[in-house]
């Protein structure tokens, strides 16, 4: 004889967790959510969640967000210089004419260019490569955007290329082909130091940031 | 289960947002992998590094689960050569050689050699003829081992300067004189530890490694031999810039 589940010692209330985890919303909210769990930072309940939260402020937040995706999906495009993220080809970045167009910095992913204009810090331009060279997972210089850069150093308004790259094995590596690459196209070549960050304290650092930090001391 | 080991990052793959699969090469479970959790994280990041020397814990349910590790560093070897193009060129040369060893067979001659290499990163004296020898061992461990005991056509153990491509074993200066075009050359350091190491030795050497390499080990998987690989020999065979 088959057993009857669920069994009755798990009581009623099991019954109810189990169909919620299946999912009781329409198949419409169900797909929503599957969607909305494949974004970083949001898993399976913060995405049903983000769901939930658009569906019941639907004015406030839904409607105007699938507008804002629309036009997103519409007008963004991919920036033909420097590989930036934009609404114009050329961005904004290429086109501003008050930016130092002598220097050219060169970063791995469009969040790193994001990253270095919230700072605020750099008014030169920008080129992204798509990524670092890897031969584990077989991407080779042709893959990234290196001929691109070696075409734009070549502009006799160009004097410097700072290579922002990650202070990672593979990021290394690719500033240094780069730097090999660019050889003769008349620029000076530089690098982001590596060390303590502002706040950062001795005791809580790692080895290798301790080591590189003393490595690129300065006189005071 | 769980066992405690020291080994050598070879590689890492991201994992979700926040974890990482890690390759590495241990002294006594050999090239094992397991999942580090947070090692996407600012703190493990550095840490997980190809080169660098760490201390694992693995833990499993079953020995054949893929199962978890910890990580904790003993040396950030990579940290110290970040602004050195060869030594960057070697690290990814030698990890990726050793992620083609069989997965949890030891290897603990090979992961003391390669430590022995990443050791002396910053000693552009000493690595390179440490490379060689490792590759040696690399491919003898892979079941492709070259003879230089003696001579393979006279039997002695004298001036051997000379490898067959053929057979691999050594072949003496004599014995090789009339057939040295076809020849590989072998530098006296690979024989004799106590020689010194100089730039056309280095050349032969991964020159003989190269050829083994491609032939036993590469070609027959019909992949290329690993761009850092020849990058690193280009590199080497420049000359270097005097101190500043």
């Amino acid at each position: 004889m088959i057993p009857a589940w669920p069994p009755a010692f798990l009581g009623k209330s099991f019954v109810g967790k189990q169909a919620m985890a299946r999912g009781t919303a329409s198949p419409e909210i169900e797909h929503l959510i599957q969607l909305l769990a494949r974004l970083p930072g949001l898993g399976p309940r913060s995405a049903r969640r983000a769901a939930l939260n658009l569906v019941q402020k639907k004015e406030q937040l839904l409607e105007p967000l699938a507008s804002a995706l629309n036009v997103a999906k519409d007008t963004i495009v991919t920036c033909e210089v420097c590989g930036n993220i934009d609404t114009a080809n050329p961005c904004s970045i290429c086109t501003d004419e008050t930016r130092d167009r002598s220097l050219i910095c060169v970063v791995e992913e469009v969040g790193d260019l994001w990253a270095l204009e919230r700072a605020g810090v750099l008014r030169g331009l920008y080129h992204v490569l798509g990524g670092t060279l890897s031969p584990l997972d077989g991407i080779g210089p042709e893959d990234l955007a290196i001929g691109s850069l070696i075409e734009r150093a070549k502009d006799p308004r160009v004097t410097e290329v700072l290579l922002a790259l990650n202070a990672t094995v593979e990021g290394q590596s690719t500033a240094h082909f780069i730097s090999e690459q660019l050889q003769g196209a008349g620029v000076s070549i530089s690098r982001l130091a590596h060390g303590v960050p502002v706040g950062g304290e001795l005791d809580y650092l790692d080895d290798g940031t301790l080591a590189a930090a003393i490595k690129a001391r300065k006189a005071v | 289960m769980d066992w405690r080991d020291d080994a050598i990052v070879l590689s890492v793959r991201p994992l979700g947002e926040a974890n990482v699969i890690a390759e590495m090469l241990t002294a006594e479970h050999g090239r094992h992998l397991g999942l580090v959790r947070g090692g996407r994280s600012r703190r493990l990041r550095p840490l997980l590094q190809p080169s660098n020397h760490v201390h694992i814990t693995w833990r499993a349910r079953l020995a054949e689960h893929l199962g978890s590790m910890t990580v904790e560093l003993i040396d950030a070897n990579a940290a110290g050569v970040l602004d050195d193009p060869v030594a960057l060129a070697a690290i990814e040369s030698l990890t990726s050689m050793a992620r083609l060893l069989p997965e949890r067979d030891p290897h603990p001659a090979l992961y003391r050699s390669a430590l022995a290499v990443f050791a002396n990163l910053d000693e552009r004296e000493i690595w390179p003829a440490q490379l060689v020898r490792w590759e040696l061992d690399f491919l003898g461990d892979m079941g492709f081992g070259l003879d230089l005991s003696a001579c393979a056509a006279t039997g002695v153990t004298d001036a051997l300067t000379y490898v067959s491509p053929r057979s691999g074993r050594a072949v003496s200066a004599e014995a090789g004189e009339p057939y040295a075009e076809k020849l590989l050359p072998l530098p006296a350091f690979l024989r004799d530890a106590q020689v010194e190491v100089t730039a056309n030795d280095l050349s032969s050497g991964f020159e003989l490694t190269g050829f083994f390499l491609d032939r036993h080990i590469f070609g027959p998987q019909g992949v290329a031999m690993p761009q850092a690989r020849e990058r690193m020999i280009t590199l080497l065979n420049r000359k270097k810039p005097a101190p500043a």
